[in-house]
């Protein structure tokens, strides 16, 4: 059970790094600002998510779990809102 | 060689490559944004050396400096509006610039205190001279189970008192920029109120949850990372949220709520440590037995006189009459 647990973990973090990887790669290389800024929001999104999913059977605590599952919500409606907000002033900016 | 010891290596470097590229950009506002990811960074170094409680704050405040190293709580937020205020001017400022023996004479003495400072750093006995036995045995007659809430509002609550009376300094300072016929009145919003949905929805529904953090950080404080500063910095940030988004106004600064809650912490934190020449030891002593409860009633002001202060200064002087 604790195997499968760690595997579920390593996994599920892997994932998560990859899609920081893949959103700083799109970062870099993306033409527009706009595009970018997807790229970005997928890191924020699914990379934290991920990860938190991968650490949560090493959380401890049912309130610990709970921390986490919250740091990861809060991130999203911070990614979420400078996302639309940046997107409007480039937008404005043309 | 571990691969901790590889990702702090990494750390380091970055820290250095970003304080670089801050110094080095021609743009305010790139060197603020720069100043700010230098600042998250340095809370991840906190975080290495066990100094989570400085990282926390670092994190709240994301200026570079630890308030109690440096006394200078200056806030991204507040950097940002003051590259949005030059932008003006930046343009017509290249003619300006100083020659270049005047550079070269400040980047020489920039790296002169650097060397000292290096050589000062190098050159501390290993192990370094410290009190933290000395604090950690004392830990249990202020009832506290956080150290460094022990050193600050214990140990050395002197200074943290006179950190308190800078950021009320600090407010005097910001208002008495006020233009004669603004006096009295109330600072414009941060941003200019536009309506606004995006910000709008966030100042609805992340106060009732940060609100909840920052009291939650200021009370475990006592015995975990945390404490007024930080929980009062993210009670700021609430406010702040709510004031972009149009929702909230700063009240006219003649407002006497406004004036007693600014004043407040530091009122409460002087007269307790005055009145310990009565019931203690000495100023600023606590009586044996009621350490704890005096030091969660003295932060419990202090979070509200952070909690206002931080946005008053970023809202700036005051800019419009108050509404008849």
């Amino acid at each position: 059970m604790n195997v499968l647990l760690d595997l579920f973990s390593v996994i599920a973090i892997c994932f998560g790094t990859f899609f920081f990887l893949a959103g700083t790669a799109g970062l870099l290389r993306f033409p527009d600002a706009l595009s970018r800024l997807h790229a970005l929001t997928k890191a924020d999104n699914l990379g934290v998510g991920l990860i938190v999913l991968g650490l949560l059977p090493h959380a401890g605590s049912l309130l610990a779990a709970l921390k986490l599952v919250a740091i990861w919500a809060l991130i999203q409606l911070a990614g979420a809102t400078s996302a639309q907000l940046i997107a409007r002033a480039i937008r404005r900016s043309g | 060689m571990s691969i901790l010891q590889i990702l702090d290596i990494g750390l380091a470097g970055l820290v250095l490559a970003v304080a670089a590229w801050t110094v080095f950009a021609r743009d305010a506002f790139a060197a603020v944004v720069g100043f700010v990811a230098y600042g998250l960074l340095l809370s991840l170094v906190w975080v290495r050396l066990f100094a989570v409680d400085v990282a926390l704050t670092e994190a709240a405040i994301g200026s570079g400096e630890h308030p109690t190293i440096t006394h200078q709580p200056t806030s991204g937020v507040l950097l940002i509006g003051a590259a949005g205020r030059l932008r003006k001017v930046e343009a017509s400022r290249d003619d300006e610039l100083p020659g270049a023996s005047l550079r070269l004479f400040a980047a020489a003495l920039c790296i002169f205190v650097t060397l000292v400072l290096a050589g000062v750093v190098l050159s501390l006995p290993d192990p370094g001279p410290t009190l933290a036995p000395e604090a950690a045995r004392h830990l249990a007659e202020t009832g506290l189970g956080n150290p460094i809430t022990a050193v600050l509002l214990s140990y050395r609550s002197f200074d943290t008192m006179l950190e308190k009376v800078v950021l009320v300094l600090a407010v005097v300072g910001v208002w008495s920029l006020a233009a004669d016929q603004y006096w009295g009145g109330a600072a414009g919003n941060p941003r200019g109120a536009e309506p606004d949905g995006t910000r709008a929805l966030l100042a609805q529904v992340l106060p009732p949850l940060g609100i909840l953090i920052g009291i939650h950080m200021v009370w475990v404080g006592a015995d975990e990372p945390g404490g007024a500063f930080q929980g009062g910095a993210i009670l700021a940030a609430m406010w702040m949220i709510t004031m972009m988004a149009g929702l909230t106004e700063m009240p006219s600064i003649r407002s006497r709520l406004l004036r007693l809650v600014l004043v407040a912490g530091p009122a409460v934190f002087v007269a307790v440590g005055v009145a310990g020449v009565a019931f203690a030891s000495g100023v600023f002593a606590y009586p044996t037995g009621f350490a704890k409860p005096l030091i969660l009633f003295i932060e419990a002001f202090m979070t509200l006189s952070i909690a206002v202060t931080l946005p008053v200064l970023v809202a700036g002087p005051p800019k419009r009459l108050r509404q008849q």
